[in-house]
């Protein structure tokens, strides 16, 4: 690509990265310091450190890559991950910082007094943390394979190496800083180049998103096929494209339509009806239940929760993290909608992910605006990478050094975030033609399916046993760690198993919940007797000093 | 005028203490904080199962809603797009307003019994 800018950019951030992180290791002293920052973090920085570190590849990169494929189907998305904080605010928030609890195994045994569920728990909380940090390192290698020409395996495992020397030298103290940091560079990094590309399309006399006769290149360009796929060309002919192919386009030549991508206006444009995919609707539901009730239920979300000094605070900083986020969320549409006026050969070539990247330098030409607005692109892309994947390396490597090798210590944790961070780089190396935004969606079906009935249940109802739990999570959270597995490894399928299996929430949620209050019902004797104190515990104002 | 405010001291901290001690009148007193968040909580859900979770109904029974535009933008990309943002924020504004009541109520309670 020639943009001498873009890999000084990415220096910089990781640079910027790293050193805070050294600043946070000289002021983190003890254990206790390394892994709960102290408690002594104030609520703006709170706020804009869950947020950095929410804002994963998948929202930075992912969403507009939906967006532009798929359409106003997807922007469901964008508003879950957004939503799923107000559900994190109603039921969860407040009396969880209330129970003291530090990760999810922690509250299973603070509320339900069991060892055998801990270790469940764990085993789910490794499991989503992994399935998750995957989508991180693959948006990596990516864009650095997009921006920079670098083979595919260098930024999947620059990120990784970075992010795991990061944590492991800088526990959470330093993570915190960085996370609010890179908050604002990730807002900075989308909307500072989407004001930009809004007047260039207003320049450019306002070219139609979706023209009648379906979209046209507006340069000559030539593109290089990644996916296989099945074109449908405009003199009606249809071809089959293996990657590595060359297709020369000519500037106003038409998009071919690619099966399996709205490339027709009219889907794209407007929502899925009624009658003609019920299968859809489904989808669409299921995507909703698994993004607003997943996001209570990630492991690295609920870490942060534990440093705000009481229940009202954790409350007002949900309040300030569902503002800050979805004033984020405005931008990735933006970028969707404008890919297909400026970068349609994405269509083609099956990288819709790399839009946001690519969108500035394809908009606004190789002028030195153009160029620097993609380096800060693809900055901000590697701040998402980065933040995320520390926010989850540091809960899972905390989940490991503590459940698994049985150690508190600083050096336990540093053995376990080398652990952590291994077993996901192998897996991105592997696992490189899938969307970004898909595997992020059902590592929140699984979160959804296993730990908000656990959260749910455990916060308000005084019914729940540690059978039911187990019970609920292992054949909620096992359907949709089973649909994953399918999904991911599985022979492609088609109808509604292969609905059932990519968007499984819409059925693996209601089953987790049904399962969990069935069994509890029946084990009602195993009940805790201290279940009164504990639910005062979580629900009694701080102002009585109890 | 001073034995009464110490009556009512000593009525708060008994109260506390049923609490602590999960007496029946502790437990009832904390069972009612419970329900009242919780029942706050499920309203609120219900405003946004209903808001939000009713537009990918209407969209498939009524597609010519898909068609409206509003300043030439079709009506579901400005509802999804930009419009549900600003309404997940109101309906947690009022939830955590709310929910500060209900606990400031169940404070009263405790601290001044005879109320």
């Amino acid at each position: 690509m020639g943009n001498g800018f873009v890999v000084p950019a990415i220096v910089a951030v990781t640079l910027v990265t790293v050193g805070i992180g050294f600043y946070g290791l000289r002021l983190a002293r003890t254990t206790s310091d390394f892994l709960v920052a102290s408690r002594a973090i104030s609520p703006t920085w709170n706020a804009a450190a869950i947020g950095g570190e929410y804002l994963s590849a998948a929202s930075f990169l992912g969403v507009a890559g939906l967006i532009l494929k798929y359409g106003v189907d997807v922007l469901w998305y964008p508003v879950g991950f957004a939503a799923g904080y107000l559900a994190l605010l109603l039921f969860v928030a407040a009396p969880l910082r209330r129970s003291g609890a530090f990760t999810l195994p922690d509250f299973c045994e603070l509320r339900l007094g069991s060892r055998r569920l801990r270790i469940l728990a764990t085993v789910f909380v490794i499991f989503i943390g992994w399935l998750y940090l995957v989508p991180q390192l693959q948006g990596a290698g990516l864009t650095l394979a997009t921006v920079t020409g670098s083979p595919y395996p260098l930024g999947a495992l620059l990120v990784a190496v970075v992010v795991t020397a990061n944590v492991a030298l800088g526990g959470m103290r330093a993570i915190t800083f960085v996370q609010a940091f890179q908050y604002w560079l990730k807002l900075t990094a989308l909307a500072v180049p989407a004001v930009f590309l809004a007047l260039q399309w207003q320049a450019d006399a306002r070219p139609a998103v979706t023209p009648p006769d379906g979209p046209t290149f507006r340069t000559a360009t030539t593109v290089v096929v990644e996916h296989r796929a099945t074109l449908a060309l405009a003199d009606g002919r249809t071809v089959e494209v293996r990657p590595g192919d060359e297709l020369p386009f000519a500037a106003g030549d038409p998009v071919p339509e690619v099966s399996g991508v709205a490339t027709d206006a009219a889907d794209w444009l407007l929502p899925s009806a009624a009658g003609d995919d019920d299968r859809g609707l489904f989808a669409t539901y299921s995507l909703i239940l698994a993004t607003f009730l997943g996001t209570m239920g990630l492991p690295h979300v609920l870490v942060r929760f534990y440093t705000n000094p009481d229940g009202a605070a954790a409350r007002r900083t949900t309040l300030v993290v569902l503002a800050l986020v979805g004033a984020f969320y405005l931008l990735p549409t933006v970028y969707g909608v404008l890919g297909r006026i400026y970068t349609p050969q994405l269509l083609l070539s099956g990288q819709t992910d790399a839009v946001v990247v690519l969108l500035p330098g394809a908009a606004l030409g190789d002028g030195t605006t153009g160029r620097l607005l993609a380096a800060l692109v693809a900055a901000g892309a590697f701040a998402a990478f980065l933040s995320t994947s520390s926010g989850l390396l540091t809960s899972v490597a905390g989940v490991i050094s503590t459940d698994v090798l049985g150690r508190g210590s600083v050096r336990g944790f540093r053995l376990a975030t080398v652990i952590a961070g291994a077993v996901p780089a192998v897996l991105a190396l592997h696992l490189a033609g899938l969307d970004v935004s898909q595997v992020v969606g059902l590592a929140f079906a699984v979160a959804a399916s296993s730990f908000c009935p656990l959260l749910v249940l455990g916060i308000w109802w005084r019914g729940l046993t540690d059978l039911g739990a187990a019970a609920g999570i292992l054949v909620g959270g096992g359907a949709a760690v089973g649909a994953v597995l399918v999904t991911v490894l599985g022979p492609p399928l088609s109808g509604w198993p292969a609905t059932l299996t990519a968007q499984p929430a819409a059925w693996t949620v209601p089953l987790a919940f049904a399962v969990m209050v069935a069994v509890s019902v029946a084990t009602r004797r195993r009940a805790p007797a201290d279940v009164g104190a504990t639910m005062l515990r979580l629900h009694a104002p701080e102002a009585l000093r109890l | 005028m001073l034995a009464e405010v110490s009556r009512r001291e000593d009525r708060a901290a008994r109260t506390r203490a049923e609490l602590a001690q999960q007496t029946r009148v502790g437990d009832a007193l904390v069972r009612g904080l419970v329900r009242a968040q919780f029942a706050l909580a499920l309203r609120l859900s219900l405003v946004v199962a209903i808001g939000l979770g009713g537009l990918p109904w209407l969209f498939a029974v009524a597609p010519a809603v898909g068609r409206v535009t509003v300043l030439g933008v079709n009506l579901p990309w400005l509802l999804l797009g930009v419009a549900s943002f600003p309404f997940l924020i109101a309906v947690g504004w009022a939830y955590v307003r709310l929910a500060e009541r209900n606990e400031q109520d169940f404070t009263d309670l405790v601290q001044r019994p005879e109320r």
